[in-house]
């Protein structure tokens, strides 16, 4: 509890600078468990208010119910939503049999790509965590990308003392990541505490004795065993766990997820 | 990560040490020796190792990039989590070699204890002791020391206790102890996670064990309040300072001085989204927004206390540095200091010594300080800023330089140095603390007036119609409906300074100041120029500036020559010869730094953003 009020008072923290930093800023928001957490400390940081526009980059794909979930909460929350889709690569039949780190760089990295060349957005705030996977756990706060959305892990700028990287030459810009230090438990302990409404029918067994733990395109996102029905029991199930958040994703498999993050994918 | 426990306590540790001394093959036999590692990760790695024809490397749990693992090292920090007893760390990965040290800085930055690893074979290195020194400065004042790959020399006391012998005299120098010296071997899992037979003749914990010896931070709770202002928002009806309370506690009614402004308010409510009934209280770490009972103009940057225990306000303090810069830091250049949330350019004006990390012996004295050393500096900002000593306040008293668009050093500051105004800085500020305000305050009058009050001084070579200009814009401005007065220092001679002698120009000086200042206080744009001060135009600036502050002092630099570019002018016009065009330009000047209002309509009604 304590604990989590302190990751809630960092990111706050991020969120307001990247806010008072970046005048071309926007949330990525992709209506998993993660990015509903980051807009919710959107509002807490903003006392209700979601000051940036939120980014979803439509790969097609997605489980029809989070996009009835994605309008719903833009309604209610007054979002601005910014709708991304790579269409000409869709209208060439783009899909995850083409393989699936070439069917990821075509629809999320070059959709999200073609959004950011064509809004000039700056700031780009994500709800990655450093506990997903091992590059991720590499990340800065802010952490620079190049004019074609490259990721130079070689050569990281120095961060310390939440004192962060805001200025940058022209053309490149910054992914912001509040939720670094969030594990998936806290997340879910976030969402408990400040109940947050996440798409239930997806990450709670529904009487299948399946449920999803991560949410990505239907065709490569596999639910996992699971008979947890309340945020409580999926807690208790990810304590005694040990198997890996993202390992019913396809495209974490050998060096697929080092190589496309250096592309620019989330 | 198996256990059974509600978050409850968290901790940072950072892992650190010369390259290859086997930090993260340490990390990871911690991880597998604890059954920490997710299902099947193990064997991923073992797989990577057998494919490219390598020996099994723990390292590589961690060293995730393929160039990391080609190479055999690591180049950036890896985050990793860990729950052990009854707590959650995040152990830091840092890297060794010393290309990397940026990313070993941004590592430990974040740490409130650190392992750092000696490798018994080699024994203390150069890192070892940068890495040491280094943790110091950042503020990590808890290290364990482990003596790694004991394996190397057949786990021998003697190795052991003249690696220990050395670097406990290293880091004495330091003012550190450290809690445990461990001999270890994390290749062979000795006292990594159990303890062994390999060495009988220690008693100590494990390395396992040690994480659960180091004490979480106690709160900065107990300190003064020191609350620097992130940014102040307008989304509704509130106007709310938001900012996260570096130290301290804030309660509902508090009387706030905020520095180096010295406008004072108290707090009315403390607003949060999603909690109810709002808070009464806030303290040292949490992300808060405040309102106030008085509209008062402050701004990101300055730093809220309670009046008693203010921090200090300078434009000079001595620091130590380190630098991470690819170009050297060099005197008289200069950089962008940030401190807290405020933001100020700097140079560097002396540089006392630096510190060779591997003796702790001073350098001979340089004109710059080159990547990756640590130095004895002097800083001079180029308007006064609020700060801490370090040792009194450890967030406010410490900042950052950032060249160009990197953040290339850190610092922590050891002392203020008084600056020439500081006697007056003193006058000011008491003068404020006891200020009886009337009815009507500064922002009420600027919407009435279409304008914040301000000083606007013309400055340069005598032969210029400074005077002229002067009197255009008091027209222009008064036909605009605005409230601007000429205040010619003359006017004081004959009587507020009647009893000063023509050696007393510094003091007439003080008196203008204090003139102006009631004058600003009534809402005016106070004009006038430096001619009949007969004395350097740069100190009455700065004593106008001092004794009038918070309040603008924009300055028109006027010159027959061929315009040099001043850097202190706000403005500079060079033998002039249309002065309307010029007094239009300054009024353009004044609405760009938000001291006039846009004036909607024939009735003056204004608008501004804050
Ligand atoms: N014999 C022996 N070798 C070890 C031990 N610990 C680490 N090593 C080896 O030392 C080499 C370097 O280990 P790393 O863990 O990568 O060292 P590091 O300190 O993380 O290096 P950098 O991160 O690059 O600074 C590897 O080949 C390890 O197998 C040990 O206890 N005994
Ligand atoms: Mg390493």
């Amino acid at each position: 509890m304590k604990h989590i009020r302190q990751l809630e008072d960092q990111s706050v923290f991020i969120l307001r600078e990247a806010y008072k930093h970046f005048d071309h800023l926007a949330m990525l928001w992709s209506m998993g468990k993660d990015s509903t957490v980051l807009l919710w400390l959107a509002r807490k940081a903003f006392f209700g208010h979601v000051p940036f526009p939120l980014i979803h980059i439509d790969t097609s794909f997605k489980i029809p119910e989070m996009i009835e979930y994605r309008d719903r909460l833009a309604r209610e929350w007054r979002l601005n939503l910014v709708i991304g889709q790579n269409t000409a690569a869709l209208a060439n039949g783009m899909n995850h049999t083409n393989g699936r780190v070439e069917c990821c760089t075509a629809l999320k990295t070059n959709g999200l790509k073609l959004l950011m060349d064509e809004k000039g957005y700056t700031g780009l705030i994500l709800g990655v965590r450093a506990d997903e996977e091992s590059t991720r756990a590499k990340e800065r706060y802010f952490s620079p990308r190049d004019k074609n959305n490259e990721w130079d892990f070689r050569d990281q700028p120095p961060e310390l003392w939440d004192q962060f990287k805001t200025s940058f030459p022209p053309d490149t810009h910054i992914r912001i990541h509040p939720l670094l230090d969030w594990t998936e438990i806290n997340i879910w302990e976030y969402i408990k505490l400040e109940q947050i409404p996440f798409l239930e029918n997806l990450y709670l067994d529904q009487g299948t004795g399946s449920r999803y733990r991560s949410l990505g395109c239907a065709p490569c996102t596999t639910p996992i065993q699971s008979t947890a029905k309340t945020v409580d029991a999926i807690i208790t199930e990810l304590r005694n766990s040990n198997v890996a958040e993202r390992a019913g994703r396809a495209q974490d498999e050998g060096r697929g997820m080092e190589l496309l993050r250096k592309e620019g994918y989330m | 990560m198996s256990i059974d426990t509600p978050t409850s306590e968290t901790m940072n540790i950072v892992i650190v040490g010369h390259v290859d001394h086997g930090k993260s093959t340490l990390l990871g036999r911690l991880y597998a020796d604890t059954g920490s590692l997710p299902e099947g990760k193990l064997d991923k790695i073992q797989a990577i190792c057998r494919q490219q024809g390598k020996e099994f490397e723990y390292a590589f749990l961690f060293d995730a990039f393929l160039e990391e693992q080609e190479q055999g090292i690591t180049i950036d920090t890896a985050r990793t989590f860990f729950s052990w007893g009854n707590r959650h760390y995040i152990i830091i990965d840092a890297p060794g070699h010393k290309e990397f040290l940026k990313n070993m800085v941004s590592g430990a930055a974040r740490a409130e204890a650190a392992l750092l690893i000696i490798d018994a074979l080699e024994g203390v290195k150069e890192q070892s002791k940068r890495h040491g020194l280094l943790l110091s400065m950042l503020g990590v004042k808890q290290v364990t020391v482990v003596v790694n790959k004991m394996d190397l020399v057949n786990y021998r006391e003697d190795v052991f206790a003249s690696i220990e012998k050395e670097y406990r005299v290293f880091l004495e120098q330091l003012k550190v102890t450290p809690q445990y010296v461990i001999p270890a071997s994390a290749k062979q899992g000795v006292n990594i996670a159990t303890s062994s037979p390999q060495t009988p003749w220690y008693q100590g914990p494990t390395v396992l064990d040690s994480l659960g010896h180091f004490q979480l931070e106690t709160a900065r709770t107990e300190q003064a309040l020191r609350f620097p202002i992130q940014d102040v928002y307008k989304f509704d009806a509130r106007r709310i300072l938001v900012g996260r309370i570096t130290a301290g506690k804030l309660n509902l009614g508090d009387h706030l001085v905020f520095s180096p402004s010295n406008k004072s308010a108290n707090v009315q409510t403390i607003e949060a989204f999603n909690i109810d009934p709002s808070p009464m209280h806030a303290q040292a770490g949490q992300s808060v927004g405040i309102t106030l009972d008085e509209q008062i103009f402050v701004e990101r940057g300055e730093i809220a206390s309670q009046h008693a225990s203010s921090p200090l306000v300078s434009t000079c303090l001595r620091a130590h540095v380190f630098w991470l810069g690819q170009r050297p830091l060099t005197l008289n250049q200069n950089y962008l200091l940030r401190l807290a949330t405020r933001e100020v350019s700097c140079q560097v004006t002396a540089i006392h010594r630096i510190v060779d990390a591997t003796d702790l012996d001073d350098i001979q004295t340089e004109s710059k300080v080159q990547r990756n050393e640590v130095a004895d500096i002097t800083l001079r900002t180029k308007s006064p800023i609020a700060f801490d000593v370090y040792a009194d306040f450890e967030v406010t008293g410490r900042f950052v330089l950032v060249d160009h668009y990197d953040v290339s050093g850190g610092g922590i500051i050891t002392e203020r140095v008084h600056d020439e105004q500081e006697s007056l800085r003193t006058e000011a500020r008491e003068r404020d603390s006891a200020w009886v305000k009337g009815v009507v305050g500064p922002e009420e009058r600027a919407q009435h007036y279409g304008h914040r009050s301000a000083v606007i001084l013309f400055a340069g070579s005598d032969t210029t119609s400074k005077a002229f200009l002067a009197r255009k814009l008091e027209a222009l401005l008064v036909a605009e409906g605005r409230h601007a007065y000429l205040l010619d220092a003359e006017n004081l001679r004959r009587g507020l300074d009647a009893d000063l002698s023509e050696t007393q120009a510094t003091e007439a000086v003080r008196r203008y100041g204090e003139v102006a200042k009631l004058l600003t206080d009534t809402g005016l744009l106070v004009i006038s120029t430096t001619n009949s001060f007969n004395r350097p135009t740069s100190e009455v600036i700065q004593t106008i500036q001092t004794l009038v502050n918070p309040t603008n002092v924009v300055t028109i630099h006027m010159t027959k020559e061929i315009p040099l570019l001043q850097e202190d002018a706000d403005l500079t016009f060079a033998g002039p010869e249309n002065f309307e065009d010029c007094a239009h330009q300054v009024i353009a000047t004044l609405k760009q730094k938000g001291i006039l209002a846009e004036s909607l309509g024939t009735h003056p009604e204004f608008q501004y953003s804050i």
